[in-house]
């Protein structure tokens, strides 16, 4: 109770009198995550891990963390996971796969380590139709080393390695990298989703519930593509970033499914 | 021990893996190792092995990763060029301290350089290759035999130390047909690895597979850990044959192919008069450092004979130790030394003018 006494006494109020109306899942670890206020990942961590809770699957569920700000995503999510080289967890995910076939598969990746020193790994993971989840986590952007310009950075859009803005005729336009994979037959259901605000957050959810369904009925890779903010290396607050998301990345990266299954169409 | 067959080194090298219980082998193809890939594509699936052609040896290292993590018996192979794409990988598998089994097949380089057998690769194997301090387990054969034999104690080996085993040959031993015969193994004596990213599966404590150690005295411990890691491996697992070094005055080193072409010349340096010896490392890291040491102070000189510019030379000249001259032989690009050459090499050392001749080294 001590960490919410502060909190108690500055709102007036005794949290044992209230409804729980949010509690954070078994499958989440008690740490305070290290990501920055407004941040899409500590709300993707949560839902897939609400996820693992609700199907039962926590101990059979092995997931693979990436390079990049989710780096530490093994401290947060209580399942076994495994990090991997930059660009490489699909390719470790893979190998988890293919030894441990009933056990269930996810990586989750940004946009560097997944479009662009990984992108051979991804392709080839999808093409091949591993029965396995990827979380693609696009937020136009390298957080973790500080606002460096990615494979899916907006044309005309800052960062620190493109401070004149992308110049397409430089270094070419964004890699929309889900739609390259929705081609592909090994892909089994491809989506893009964003968590800004809770309809989106819902909707992600059922994604990711759908996806991991699939895997433990032996289908086809899933993708599911979020697009994310990142409110730091974007230099904007959290309101801000989910404003400009809004306005600039969603014309871009249009939210919705790219290839459902023929099944459930 | 099975019936004997006749089989190429690298076919030997895949039916070894098959019988020693591996359940994974990911590779991908690369002249002269590939059939590696194509003997355990037509016999894993029949024989519940994993097997997968990857997109890269990039790709390959990182499957060998996760599915080595996920607690598997896996495998891969390649040569040169291959292993030096694997090496990223193999340091993360090293400071994760996953069991696996790797063959490099070591070609002629640098750069794409020749299909031909070498030993140029020595020094990548042995010294880390990759980023950071980390040792393989390196081990050489010089037979078709020893090439099975050591994916057995590869793996063993592996499992025992939590730690990345290399098996160096070269482009000759895996394309070379020999008798051999196979051991038995009995997969219920695989020792346990609690550690291993399987699922929680009732487990209070989820397991985590990661060389990320953010914290400067966290990454200190690792790396105090693995060296001491090291050190029990070079005070356990050296192994050496040594060839009539009894009386020899002078000593041979070479390993793998190259001992094999030394051994003929110790025969024919014997029937000129000329007591010749050599001790042959089999293990390669650790090195039979404190053998060559006790070796030295009883002969005249050394002479280190190798297919490549002198890389296990320096290893020889540190265990050494200053005590005798040592000298060496070598050939590159893929060509291999003939017992008469190295004798002529050896003649020299024998006669008077030997000082000189150290300077001529190639």
């Amino acid at each position: 109770m001590s960490t919410n006494a502060g909190i108690e006494q500055e709102l007036n109020i005794n949290v044992e009198d209230m409804d729980i109306v949010y509690e954070r899942p078994d499958t989440l670890t008690d740490t305070r995550m290290h990501y920055c206020p407004g941040c899409s990942h500590g709300v993707v961590h949560r839902i897939l891990m609400e996820v693992v809770q609700e199907l039962g699957i926590q101990d059979k569920t092995i997931g693979v963390a990436p390079v990049g700000c989710s780096v530490f995503a093994y401290s947060y999510l209580d399942i076994d996971m495994q990090e991997a080289a930059h660009g490489r967890a699909s390719a470790a995910a893979t190998g988890i796969k293919r030894v441990l076939p009933d056990r269930i598969v996810f990586s989750y990746q940004g946009d560097g380590d997944l479009a662009a020193i990984g992108t051979a790994e991804t392709i080839h993971t999808a093409n091949r139709g591993e029965k396995i989840l990827v979380v693609f986590i696009n937020n136009a952007i390298y957080g973790m080393t500080g606002g460096q310009m990615a494979p899916t950075t907006l044309d005309g859009m800052k960062t620190s390695t493109s401070p004149f803005g992308r110049n397409p005729d430089h270094v070419g336009h964004p890699l929309k990298i889900t739609d390259l994979i929705a081609m592909l037959p090994g892909a089994y259901y491809v989506t893009r989703v964003a968590v800004n605000n809770p309809r989106n957050v819902r909707v992600a959810k059922k994604a990711i519930t759908k996806s991991i369904q699939y895997q433990m009925d032996g289908k086809g890779l899933c993708f599911v593509e979020v697009v994310s903010n990142c409110p730091s290396g974007w230099k904007m607050t959290p309101v801000e970033a989910n404003k400009w998301l809004e306005e600039n990345m969603f014309p871009i990266y249009p939210l919705g499914d790219l290839k459902v299954p023929s099944d459930d169409k | 021990m099975s019936e004997i067959l006749l089989m190429k080194g690298n076919e030997a090298l895949a039916e070894a893996a098959l019988r020693a219980g591996c359940q994974g082998y990911f590779g991908y193809p690369i002249t002269p190792q590939s059939e590696v890939l194509e003997y355990l594509s037509q016999h894993g699936e029949e024989r519940r092995m994993t097997v997968l052609q990857a997109e890269s040896e990039l790709a390959a290292i990182n499957m060998i990763y996760g599915a080595a993590g996920a607690g598997a018996r896996v495998m891969t192979s390649s040569s040169s060029p291959g292993i030096s794409l694997m090496q990223e990988g193999l340091s993360y598998i090293a400071c994760a301290e996953l069991p696996c089994l790797l063959v490099n097949i070591n070609r002629g380089g640098p750069g794409l350089g020749t299909i031909q057998p070498s030993q140029g690769d020595y020094f990548q194997a042995v010294k880390g290759g990759g980023h950071g301090d980390y040792k393989l387990l390196v081990l050489a054969p010089a037979t078709v035999q020893e090439m099975a034999d050591m994916v057995f104690e590869g793996f063993d080996l592996a499992d025992k130390y939590r730690n990345p085993v290399m098996i160096l040959a070269d482009g000759a031993l895996g394309q070379m047909m020999e008798k051999v015969s196979f051991r038995d193994y009995d997969p219920s004596k695989r020792i346990e690895h609690p550690w291993a990213t399987t699922g929680k599966n009732g487990r209070e404590e989820r397991n985590i597979i990661t060389s990320l150690h953010i914290k400067s005295e966290q990454m200190e411990k690792i790396n105090q850990h693995l060296q001491k890691k090291y050190c029990e491996m070079q005070e356990h697992e050296v192994r050496f044959q040594e060839v009539q070094t009894e009386d020899a005055e002078y000593l041979l080193v070479a390993y793998g192919l190259c001992a094999r072409i030394a051994h003929k010349t110790v025969q024919l340096a014997r029937e000129k008069g000329i007591k010749a010896g050599l001790l042959r490392p089999i293990s390669l890291f650790p090195f039979p450092t404190n053998e060559i040491h006790k070796l030295a102070k009883k002969v005249n000189s050394v002479l280190t004979v190798e297919m490549n510019a002198g890389q296990m030379y320096e290893d020889v000249r540190l265990a050494v130790n200053g005590q005798v001259p040592v000298e060496f032989y070598g050939r590159m690009g893929g060509i291999i030394p003939s017992p008469e050459e190295v004798l002529e090499r050896l003649e020299k050392m024998v006669a008077p003018q030997s000082v000189k001749m150290k300077e001529e080294t190639v």
